[in-house]
């Protein structure tokens, strides 16, 4: 059997999809955000929905997620991407809207941009993706640091007493009545990559519908801001930010 | 149709907003320029042209918010007062860096810190001079009549839009709060998106296949790349500068002194030039419309035939180190100012000319 007799459209069972450019991605081996990428590339290719989706882009490691999103998109200020997106969707109501920010750009600098698009309803996809560090500055502590986690600038581990407590935004902003679906997924295995973008589909699908605000959490890992392989990064991650950070769906629409 | 009313230089900015087809204003309440957004808010602008208004949670959502709707090629503008316009330093630099047009309105108030509400002259220097971070410019325009607070607006996205540049209408507690008529115009229609589309290359209308993703940013890692969207920035700023300078000179032909003011010091300084001339003083006035850029080739020439400058502000000195770089070593030039919210009285200016330039 020749290449050409395998390489057939009918044979074909995986590519990536055309959503995402060509641009070789800058995030580390092992990081999730290269991941959380193709899952919204993906849906927005199912949808069919490229031509009318537009993106913004975060401070942190994400930060040049405009070069790799095939859509139109703009790079937010730290944090003011729920500024961004508001404006945005209220003057393109006919465009579907996300926005793609870590935990220190929505939870600690953005905190307010955060709250506020939420509780007003916005008609946006959020997506957070939470590694506990600020990975492009070189791993410093984020607002969702575990106690104890060791970080460039929690070098003996976060001390809640001087530090203060790791932040779960995901679980605040589903209190609040502008939140229409708020979840929180992970993409270390393949069946959790699986429901992840399930979660991201209804997000966007949610959009149509004009009820708030949909906000997906990822929990993701940071191996070098960890100082871990990929694989033991992962298995930290199950054992250590899960039991802060529980998967599942926190507020669901009501049928 | 024109039509004349009596309103507020802030219910001016919010009538020229709307009438002259925004696309959406994002601000957050402060005195003394509140009166934007309550006319805004009571106008319904949304039901007359669609225009979207929005009260933010704060200057840096508002600003940020402008951010985000000028990314789309939409006309889109906040105002706040200076306290306010500190805060959205970072989001005007932002916008400078990436090239987009948008419109801030600073109604200044005394400061420094939290300050006072009475009118100030003396974000001068925040304003013209950078305020965030980088080298950047705003193209400022300076009202010095309810009339222009309505005008401007629509001035502000013209230039805006035709450099891709974010603009500042910088006025005053004075101007916000004083009432004068206004010829108003019939209302325009918004641009529709197949003409942004077709107009603003720039602008995020949606990624077609028959073009490249639209990338928004103010970003290069790279510092060549960096120094090249610093280089075409300067290179813009040029060309701004040779053809936007604006100003306005009264009474100046026969002048043997001057007094450069912008906005409502203009106002009192044209009552001043009004009583000195009936002592015999002759002097002039020239109103700088444009802050940035600054009219300082006319104030050069007309120095070369003067005997005093007087810069007068509401500020302990700011524009009169612009009008002293204008004329350099050709005539002496002075300020006069009160600050802190202390408006100065004609006959205050008429004694400063006397002691400060006619010594």
């Amino acid at each position: 059997m020749k290449r050409e007799d395998i390489v057939k459209p009918e044979n074909l069972v995986y590519r990536r999809t055309p959503v995402l450019t060509d641009n070789v991605m800058h995030y580390c081996p092992g990081c999730g955000h290269g991941l959380i990428h193709r899952l919204i590339a993906e849906v927005i290719e199912e949808m069919g929905i490229q031509d009318n989706t537009l993106a913004v882009a975060p401070v942190g490691c994400s930060v040049l997620a405009y070069n790799y999103f095939d859509v139109d998109c703009v790079e937010a200020a730290h944090g003011r991407a729920p500024a961004l997106a508001t404006a945005m969707k209220r003057l393109r109501p006919d465009q579907f809207v996300f926005s793609y920010q870590g935990d220190g750009d929505l939870a600690a600098i953005g905190t307010a941009e955060t709250i506020h698009a939420c509780n007003r309803g916005e008609n946006i996809v959020m997506i957070f993706v939470n590694n506990g560090i600020y990975g492009m500055t070189g791993g410093q502590m984020a607002p969702t640091t575990l106690e104890g986690m060791k970080t460039a600038t929690s070098p003996y581990g976060r001390d809640i007493e001087l530090m203060g407590n790791p932040l779960k935004i995901t679980e605040l902003v589903a209190q609040l009545p502008g939140t229409y679906y708020v979840t929180r997924q992970a993409v270390y295995t393949p069946a959790l990559v699986r429901k992840c973008k399930k979660a991201i589909r209804t997000a966007f699908e949610n959009q149509k519908l004009n009820k708030g605000v949909s906000f997906i959490e990822v929990v993701s890992n940071c191996n070098s801001g960890w100082k871990l392989t990929p694989v033991k990064s992962n298995e930290w991650l199950e054992q250590n930010m899960l039991p802060k950070y529980p998967l599942g769906d926190i507020k669901v629409p009501e049928k | 149709m024109k039509e004349l009313k009596l309103m507020k230089g802030n219910e001016a900015i919010a009538e020229g907003a709307i009438r002259c087809g925004v696309d959406g204003y994002f601000g957050y309440p402060i005195t003394p320029q509140s009166e934007v957004l309550e006319h805004l808010m009571a106008e319904k602008p949304y039901e007359k042209t669609g225009m979207v208004v929005l009260q933010a949670e704060s200057e840096v959502a508002s600003i940020n918010m402008v951010y985000g709707g000028a990314a789309l090629g939409k006309k889109v503008m906040t105002s706040s007062s200076s306290p306010g316009v500190s805060l959205m330093q970072e989001g005007i630099s932002y916008m400078a860096g990436a090239e987009l047009p948008g419109l801030v309105v600073n109604v200044v108030r005394g400061g420094p810190g939290l300050g006072t509400i009475q009118p100030s002259q003396a974000d001068y220097f925040q304003t013209v001079k950078g305020g965030g971070h980088g080298d950047y410019r705003l193209i400022t325009l300076a009202p010095a009549f309810v009339q222009e607070m309505y005008d401007f607006v629509e001035l502000a996205f013209e230039l805006s839009f035709k450099y891709r540049n974010p603009a500042m209408i910088l006025s005053d507690g004075v101007i916000g709060q004083v009432m004068e008529k206004v010829e108003v115009d019939d209302y325009k229609p918004r641009w529709t998106n197949e003409y942004i589309r077709e107009n603003f290359p720039w602008a995020m209308t949606g990624k077609t296949p028959d073009r490249p993703h639209v990338i928004v940013t103010s970003l290069q890692l790279e510092a060549a790349k960096q120094e090249a969207v610093n280089l075409r920035l300067q290179a813009k700023y040029k060309v701004i500068e040779e053809n936007e300078v604006r100003y306005e000179k009264t009474m100046c032909d026969d002048a043997e002194y001057l007094i450069v003011a912008y906005g409502s010091s203009a106002r009192i300084s044209q009552k001043a030039i009004e009583l000195a001339r009936e002592q015999g003083i002759k002097v002039g006035l020239l109103r700088p419309i444009t802050l940035w850029p600054f009219p300082s080739k006319a104030i050069n020439e007309m120095s070369k035939n003067l005997k005093g400058i007087l810069s007068v502000e509401m500020s302990a000195g700011q524009m009169v180190e612009d009008v002293r770089l204008a004329v350099g070593d050709n005539v002496p030039v002075e300020h006069f100012g009160r600050f802190g919210g202390i408006i100065p009285s004609p006959s205050e200016v008429v004694e400063a000319i006397k002691e400060k330039i006619m010594k």
